[in-house]
């Protein structure tokens, strides 16, 4: 077996050396694997439109869910000789070695959309999402409407990720501050961000007869889940509806859900960082110097009320496939 | 007579004493906590249909996609005494195989959602079948030989629906997710009455339960009295299947949009408690669907019950894996023996105690 | 208490749900003898080991064992072990996977360094000083089931035992292995060893035995030195009853089925498991297949049912050429089988004794169409009545009955079939003295009715008693083929054993 590895290993690299004939800036992209979610879908998309031939790139790119098969990969690009190593890391610990046989070799290294934990030193760039600033964006969004009394049902992510960690931070912190924000219930959809979960803890709160008028999701899925449970009650959702749909991500059916005002909100959590990451290497092929460190991209949220179509195509995640319905 | 009636009755409920004084006690508790936590309400949905509401329905309503998996897991694990992890994944399979249909065909009608459901079952079982080969015929452990699906099934899911989480309405769907005009109780709980009046049919007009039982207590004599095993075990795993499939379906009608990553997500393990909770052998041979059905039930409960007193998010599961814990050893023969043998202690003890006095 | 007494147990009252399995029995054991413990299945040998070795907790009574003072509290086998109480059961309760010497130690090094070396040449000398022919590193799967057997007893001896039990340690040996296991019983009884002996063969018995107690329905009948107790006379203690049944029996015999129709008839018939070989029988007869364990018996009529995996061969069901290669196949041609081992292959443990009596017969009526209750319990009540099958209910689970009225379930079984052709594979094994005969006389009965039969066991009186033709087998070979004269015990062996050379 592990004879047959090194095999295809071998020509693999053989095979590599010919395509190093091609021209091109050489980069070596390891992402996550697509089918995670429509985000990442969104984010493997992205760095396939930007990094292409014609952009001047001859790139590589390597999708695996796990750590040990994105070090493998990290490690053949270096052997290979690539110019840039782009990463998205499946776990934030374990790099160093890797990181520090590609600054010996002259490897530029750019993060995007996860940080690892090492030294900045070790890598170029860091382009990655700002999550405690989506929850300030969304929190921000929630205060202009000025209402009398904030009530909220509280969906978190999975406990402890970056995303429910950013996403709860600014909420919380605005609860323990204002007199008139509390948060009615708090729930999880726990490590899958399960909007079944979500559903049964808004149903529970709907058994319980709890008054809220605001749903603060930290996915569109959780926030799909509520919503079922609030038609199934009877209980009015979206632009003047009793209760307000917050969801966050920015898939393009979430989306098309605020465009129709059966929701309020959704936050952007934007994967499209190839761009930051394009005009960087370019810079520094061009001789420039750069600003490195960690770089947050742009993310703004969407209102029901200003929300356009062209919003949907521009932003959104996933492909928008026609609405099924009856004939 | 009496006796002998009442006497056959014990043992036949014997296996369902633990899950019902926990199904008690969960009540109990409930009511002293809250006296109106069963009441029971009509509200209007937002489609303009009744609806009932309360405690009581959510428990039963959600508890559907549970109580139809536990079943088909029930018959897999008294066959092969073993447990199919993927079902979860392989729903979502399901469910991406309905959706491609109903969108091929261009909308959903009576007619598209038939040829669509039924070609989800058909892969399904497929699936099914292939995780049947591997445990009948090549011996597998059920738990690795379901491993590769349970571990690839959603990306399975995803290849077939690509990134869209596609969004369904139609009143079809909202009859199945929620309820049908004019009836105001959760058809999701229906589901549940059609399956178990299905596998009861099937259990009335075939010998199936006999033939299950013997293959999962003694799989060589019961070769050794013509019954074939490998196609008793594939059976089993077939019937999963359709389990699955109508579990599928209800989740995905209740969110009206199919998403390979979450739905029925986890199920599997709640599935396999449902039917330990029920008093069945994981090892295989003799079980009870309905142990199963209130299995499903109750951890139902005690999921209403936490979010009932707002345990924080944190807590939820550990207080669930301790209440488990708690029915599992209860139910466990050890323990089953202990209490009998106080219970004649002291019930001869007492006689003894009656006689004197008389 | 006599100084030459190692374990006094007096009034042993014990009792379970319904039954009291034992009722105030008295057993003594002295020094150096060989104490045959006999009665019926169900009579409380069981239950009284059991009790003795910690498994059960008596309700009343006492026990005294030499050397402990004051009455013994034995609650887990772990005490009987501490106070010089082994046990070897008729199953072999070691590792197969384990060496030898690993299987004679191992749980018994707790608290010490394993240090492998010196338990191998423990062992080593352990086996030697027995003369048991096995060695340390062996793995045990390697061995013949005697010395497995051995194995056990050696590994009981070296825990410095005073009491060893030995129960149904012949049950699944050969001749030859038997001899090998009485004389190293001899050899432990001359070193002092109160040996507890519990069998079904009362040959055996009568070889090896100083004394007997018998035991009937729970209660004691009474203690005897061998010498002094005839064999019938112990027969008929056990069964409680006198010998006429016994007389009844040896005067029917078998009579041969003459020119009957062929029922069955193969040629060059052969599975994974047995080598091609003819064979045919006629209604109504009963024939046998015997030789030694190992022989070929059991596999050769496992061919004939498709219980293995049938390679070749013609077989023809009254004329009519068909194909059996599965169970299934052969109950539909009229064909039942008893297996060997009752409890592996026989039994559905958990399911209720109705459920085992209708198996059968259910499945020939095919899958979809079950029977109603009604009538399942109307077959099981009419099967439990002529087999007399002691049970609670039909609703008790099988595993809960006695080895012989699990064997007579088995039998209902494939009587409630009806078939043509029966294939019992020791059907009288492990069951006690009343239900062999019993056995014995139902086959006779069945051929009466022109059922044929094949009837396979290891005691070769009761097949001359039953059986009008014998098939020797012999290194997994047909080699004599006996009938009418031919049929005596001597003329059987000398078959079996090759002749003269």
């Amino acid at each position: 077996m592990k004879k047959i590895l090194v095999l295809a290993l071998a020509l693999i690299m053989a095979l590599s050396c010919f395509t190093a004939l091609a021209e091109g800036i050489k980069v070596g992209i390891i992402n996550l694997d697509p089918s995670e979610s429509g985000y990442r879908q969104a984010n493997v998309q992205n760095l396939n439109d930007v990094f292409t031939a014609d952009n001047g790139y001859d790139a590589t790119f390597v999708t695996a869910p796990t750590a040990d098969k994105q070090l493998e990969a990290a490690n053949s690009f270096i052997t290979e000789g690539v110019q840039y190593i782009l990463v998205s890391a499946a776990e934030v610990t374990g790099w160093d070695e890797v990181l520090e046989a590609a600054q010996e070799a002259g490897i530029g290294v750019f993060l995007f959309d996860r940080l690892i934990e090492c030294d900045p030193s070790l890598y170029t760039a860091a382009v990655v999402s700002d999550m405690p600033k989506e929850g300030e964006t969304a929190v921000a969004w929630l205060e202009s409407l000025n209402l009398d009394e904030y009530k909220i049902l509280h969906i978190q992510g999975q406990l402890g990720s970056a995303a429910q960690v950013g996403r709860s931070g600014a909420l919380t912190a605005k609860c323990d501050a204002e007199e008139n924000w509390t948060i009615v219930r708090e729930g999880t959809g726990g490590d899958s961000w399960d909007p079944n979960e979500a559903r049964n803890i808004a149903q529970a709160a709907i058994d319980a007869g709890e008054d809220f008028n605001i749903v603060y999701a930290e996915n569109d899925g959780m926030a799909a889940g509520v919503v079922a449970a609030l038609d199934k009650a009877g209980i009015t959702h979206g632009v003047n509806g009793d209760v307000i749909i917050m969801g966050f991500d920015c898939n393009k059916w979430a989306l098309k859900k605020v465009l129709d005002g059966e929701w309020n909100y959704d936050g952007q959590c934007s994967p499209f960082q190839a761009a930051k990451i394009d005009e960087m290497i370019k810079a520094l092929e061009a001789g420039e110097e750069i600003e490195g460190g960690i770089i947050y991209n742009d993310e703004v949220g969407f209102d029901a009320a200003t929300i356009t179509e062209e919003d949907i195509d521009t932003y959104g995640l996933g492909t928008l496939e026609d609405e099924v319905t009856l004939d | 007579m009496s006796n002998g009636f009442k006497k056959k009755m014990m043992s036949e409920l014997s296996q369902l004493v633990i899950p019902l004084i926990a199904l008690a006690i969960l009540i109990l508790f409930n009511l002293i906590r809250d006296p109106g936590f069963f009441g029971i309400g009509v509200a209007v949905n937002n489609d303009g249909n009744r609806v009932l509401t309360g405690n009581l329905i959510s428990i039963i309503d959600s508890a559907s996609e549970l109580a139809i998996i536990a079943m088909g897991m029930t018959l897999v694990t008294a066959a092969c005494g073993g447990q199919d992890i993927s079902v979860g994944a392989v729903g979502a399979i399901s469910g991406a195989v309905f959706v491609k249909m109903i969108q091929a065909m261009g909308g959903i009608n009576a007619g598209t959602f038939a040829v669509a459901l039924l070609l989800a079952i058909v892969v399904t079982i497929c699936f099914k079948l292939f995780n049947g080969t591997l445990v009948s015929v090549f011996r597998i452990q059920p738990m690795i030989a379901t491993l590769i699906l349970y571990s690839c099934g959603r990306s399975i899911a995803y290849w077939i629906n690509g990134d869209a989480t596609p969004q369904l309405t139609s009143p079809i769907l909202t009859a199945i997710g929620m309820t049908i005009p004019g009836i105001p109780v959760p058809t999701p709980i229906f589901c549940v009455l059609l399956v178990g009046l299905l596998l009861a049919l099937i259990f009335r007009f075939t010998n199936i339960s006999l033939y299950t039982q013997s293959v999962g207590i003694n799989q060589g004599a019961a070769r050794l009295n013509g019954i074939n095993p490998i196609v008793i075990k594939l059976l089993s795993f077939v019937l999963l299947g359709v389990c699955v499939s109508v579990a599928s379906l209800i989740g995905i009608s209740r969110l009206g949009q199919l998403n390979h990553k979450t739905l029925l997500v986890d199920i599997e393990m709640d599935a396999i408690l449902a039917v330990a909770i029920g008093g069945n052998n994981l090892g295989g041979g003799k079980f009870k669907l309905s142990g199963s059905i209130l299995g499903a039930y109750i951890i139902q409960m005690l999921t209403t019950t936490l979010y009932a007193m707002k345990v924080s998010p944190v807590n939820v599961k550990a207080y669930k894996a301790i209440v488990i814990i708690i029915i599992v050893i209860a139910g466990s023969p050890v323990v089953k023996e202990k209490v009998t043998a106080l219970w004649k202690k002291l019930r001869s003890s007492g006689a003894a105690i009656r006689k004197e006095v008389g | 208490m006599q100084n030459d007494v190692v374990l006094t147990m007096r009034g042993i009252v014990k009792t379970f749900p319904g039954t009291r399995a034992l009722d105030g029995v008295d057993f003594t054991l002295r020094k150096g003898e060989v104490h045959a413990l006999m009665g019926e299945n169900g009579a409380g040998k069981s239950t009284l080991i059991k009790v003795l070795t910690g498994v059960y907790e008596k309700d009343a009574g006492s026990i005294w064992v030499e050397g402990s003072e004051g009455e013994a509290h034995i609650h887990s086998p772990q005490d009987a072990q501490n106070i010089g109480i082994s046990t070897v059961y008729q199953e072999i309760t070691l590792c197969p996977n384990l060496t030898v010497a690993e299987n004679m130690f191992i749980g018994r090094t707790a608290g010490q360094k394993v240090n492998w070396k010196e338990y191998e040449k423990r062992a080593t000398e352990i086996l030697d000083n027995l003369g048991i022919p096995a060695r340390a590193r062996q793995e045990l799967s390697h061995c013949s089931l005697a010395v497995q057997q051995m194995v056990a007893i050696a590994r009981a001896v070296d825990m410095q035992c005073k009491v060893l039990i030995l129960d149904e340690p012949t049950s699944s040996l050969d001749e030859k292995e038997v001899e090998m296991l009485f004389k190293l019983m001899r050899d432990l009884k001359s070193r002092g060893v109160g040996i507890v002996f519990v069998t079904h063969f009362l040959e055996q018995v009568y070889e090896i035995s100083d004394r007997i107690t018998v035991l009937r329905n729970g209660q004691l009948v009474g203690e005897y030195p061998v010498s002094e107790l005839p064999q019938v006379e112990l027969v008929a203690r056990m069964m409680g009853k006198d010998l006429n049944d016994m007389e009844d029996l040896e005067q029917v015999g078998a009579k041969s089925a003459g020119k009957a129709e062929v029922v069955y008839e193969a040629s060059g018939l052969s599975s994974t498991e047995c080598r091609p070989y003819d064979f045919s029988i006629r209604r109504g007869e009963v024939n046998g297949f015997t030789g030694l364990l190992g022989s070929g018996r059991s596999e050769s009529v496992r061919a004939v049912f498709g219980a293995d995996r049938v390679t070749g061969g013609k077989v023809k069901v009254k004329g009519k050429e068909v194909k059996i290669s599965n169970p299934h196949d052969a109950m539909k041609n009229g064909i039942g089988y008893l297996p060997e081992d009752r409890k592996r292959d026989g039994i559905i443990a958990d399911l209720s004794v109705r459920e085992n009596i209708i198996l059968a017969l259910q499945v020939m009526k095919g899958f979809f169409h079950p029977m109603s209750k009604a009538q399942m319990k109307e077959f099981a009540d009419e099967y439990i009545k002529t087999l007399q099958i002691k049970t609670a209910s039909q609703d008790t689970p099988i595993k809960s009955l006695s080895g012989g009225n699990q064997q007579k379930v088995i039998l209902a079984r494939w009587l409630l079939t009806h078939p043509d052709y029966l294939i019992l594979d020791e059907p009288t094994r492990g069951i006690d003295v009343g239900t062999k005969l019993e056995i014995q006389k139902l086959v006779l009965k069945l051929a009466e009715e022109d059922m044929s039969v094949t009837f396979i066991s290891s005691e070769i009186e009761e097949m001359l008693r039953t059986c009008s033709r014998l098939i020797v087998m012999r290194d997994r070979k047909i080699v004599g083929e006996l009938t009418g004269d031919q049929l005596t015990q001597g003329y059987v062996m000398k078959t079996i054993a090759g002749g003269e050379q």
